[in-house]
């Protein structure tokens, strides 16, 4: 899936895709919602829309709310803004046949209700062309193993926020082995208290720092299972 | 007067609370997102060993094992259905050890965030939370608990909940604390002045900043509190342990009993009444604060 570069589209949807990314800076969910559904009239694809106004947008209400700028507040009502428009373009990113490139399964691990960085990267993994089954939060690693199956999944994303509950992913790999699935999924974590370390610690394949980190690596990992298949 | 500022009247306006429990529990054999909140029924003996533990190091305040005891923060152990019955055994088992200690002990009942956002931000109505802290303050009362410690909140939306929900279910005073743990403010962007206000608002008179990112975060922000405070408030401080590592498969705090020792005296120094600890933190730290502080 290659959108045309940001640099490479007209002045006016420069422009458009700017100020989408200004009103979903400001949570205006509503203003976000019409200039998802504008884009989509001047003939714009799901994905285009999806990279340049909302992924766009949503990486820059990252780093402001890394360097102290924004709070959880004005996080939240981004992300609100930003799944209002998911629900315009999830059926056509289906529709317009993206080609589904993968399965993810993800979900915040027990003990944890953090799911705001955990949704994001769900929706961005849909954006990419994943068919993602969200677990939610709180999930044990029974619930994990079960949506695996169900699914047949090629990616396992957990995150965890909180020092307490991040060994926690350690006792679902353990699992994963001990079913004789670890083979056949690829691991993928994030949250902030964890780093590379940790995740090669508890033997997971990667970490992600960030929702575009995620949607990156998960396409790398595709790429080298299909290689490994074909 | 009431119980808590009497307390302190008598006690020249300082008294040293006590610290982790959760991290007490973890080192307990507690499992990594296992619910601490069962094991005042279950493990009885290990929350009062943890409490004695306090009390012979020192502590002048013992917190119940309530934090996460509300209904929203157990039903996702499934046990919401339980508020009363692990409420009152907490406060209990607390109170037992408080009145069995060689000195003037109170229990602090542990009100701990809903885990919920509240609307508009978020889905869950003031009211629904409100009613949870008033249920489980009634448990907390009937188990026996001197006073109500609201704490780690965030949302000043949440505190008001909680203040009225714990009102409007007994007459016990109430002393809250904030987590000032992101760039100097609550998660969701409250200042420690900001904050001051509106729990002095809200009737406290008792309260300041708990947790957070270790003691020398919370030297600047004990600051800002002090600043901001009328004259008849008084603050508590209750500082992590330094920061979580992560070391042979587990979570550690960096923070050395010595290093407690040093921000117990810098905390007295900047007018803090009530000072504790939290994660990370064991009866050794409060001991070596103790001593620190030549109590
Ligand atoms: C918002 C928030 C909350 C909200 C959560 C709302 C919600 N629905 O998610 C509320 C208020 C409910 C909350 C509650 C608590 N919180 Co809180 N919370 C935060 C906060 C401020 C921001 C988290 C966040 O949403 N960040 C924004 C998102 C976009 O970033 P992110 O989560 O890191 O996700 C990105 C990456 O990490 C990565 N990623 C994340 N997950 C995954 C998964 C995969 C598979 C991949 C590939 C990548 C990936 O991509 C994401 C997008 O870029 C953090 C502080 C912080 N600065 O992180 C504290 C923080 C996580 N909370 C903390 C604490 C202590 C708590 C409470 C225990 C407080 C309390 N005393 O009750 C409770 C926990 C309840 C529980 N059992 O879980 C501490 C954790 C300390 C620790 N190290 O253990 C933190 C770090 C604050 C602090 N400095 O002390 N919290």
């Amino acid at each position: 899936m290659t959108e045309t570069r940001f640099a490479d589209l007209p002045a006016e949807l420069q422009e458009h895709y700017l100020n989408m990314q200004d009103d979903l800076y400001d949570g205006a969910k509503d203003e976000v919602v019409e200039a998802t559904r504008q884009a989509l009239e001047w003939g714009q694809g799901p994905g285009a829309i999806l990279a340049h106004g909302l992924v766009a947008g949503m990486d820059i209400v990252g780093k402001d709310f890394g360097a102290g700028i924004l709070f959880v507040p004005e996080v939240l009502r981004a992300a609100n803004a930003m799944k209002a428009a998911m629900e315009i373009l999830r059926p056509l990113l289906t529709e317009t046949g993206v080609p589904k490139i993968g399965t993810a399964v993800i979900g915040t691990v027990k003990g944890d209700i953090h799911d705001i960085g955990k949704n994001l990267v769900a929706m961005m993994w849909e954006g990419a062309g994943f068919e993602v089954r969200n677990l939610g939060i709180n999930v044990d690693a029974d619930k994990f193993l079960a949506a695996l199956r169900e699914t047949n999944a090629d990616i396992l994303g957990m995150s965890a926020l909180l020092t307490t509950t991040m060994p926690y992913m350690a006792t679902v790999i353990e699992r994963l082995t001990e079913e004789g699935l670890r083979d056949r999924i690829t691991v993928l974590v994030g949250g902030a208290p964890l780093n590379p370390a940790f995740a090669e610690d508890i033997g997971a394949d990667h970490y992600c720092k960030d929702a575009a980190e995620a949607v990156d690596t998960a396409r790398k990992v595709m790429q080298l299972r299909g290689g490994a298949r074909g | 007067m009431d119980k808590l500022l009497d307390f302190l009247t008598r006690n020249q306006n300082f008294v040293l609370a006590d610290g982790a429990m959760g991290t007490m529990l973890h080192a307990a054999g507690l499992t990594s997102g296992g619910a601490p909140e069962e094991w005042n029924v279950e493990r009885p003996d290990v929350i009062k060993g943890i409490h004695q533990a306090y009390v012979d190091a020192g502590s002048q305040i013992i917190t119940a094992n309530t934090f996460g005891g509300n209904r929203f923060r157990l039903m996702l152990h499934n046990n919401e259905s339980r508020v009363r019955e692990l409420n009152l055994a907490a406060a209990r088992i607390a109170r037992e050890v408080a009145d069995t200690a060689p000195r003037e002990v109170l229990v602090a009942g542990d009100v701990g965030p809903s885990g919920e956002i509240l609307f508009p931000l978020g889905t869950r109505q003031p009211e629904e939370v409100r009613d949870a802290f008033a249920e489980q303050a009634a448990a907390l009362a009937e188990g026996g608990v001197d006073f109500f410690l609201i704490e780690t909140m965030s949302a000043l939306e949440e505190v008001t909940a909680a203040v009225e929900g714990i009102k409007s279910a007994s007459d016990l005073p109430i002393a809250a604390t904030m987590t000032f743990d992101t760039h100097f403010r609550t998660m969701m962007g409250v200042k420690p002045a900001q904050a001051v206000n509106a729990l002095y608002d809200l009737g406290i008179v008792v309260m300041g900043a708990n947790c957070g990112n270790g003691p020398d975060e919370i030297e600047r922000i004990v600051t800002d509190l002090a600043a901001a405070k009328p004259a008849n408030v008084y603050l508590i401080a209750q500082s992590n342990a330094g920061l979580p590592k992560w070391k042979d498969k587990q979570v550690y705090y960096d923070g050395s009993p010595e290093v407690m020792a040093d921000y117990a005296l810098k905390m007295r120094a900047l007018g803090v009444n009530v000072l504790g600890a939290c994660c990370g933190s064991t009866p050794e730290h409060i001991r070596a604060m103790r001593e620190a502080l030549g109590l």
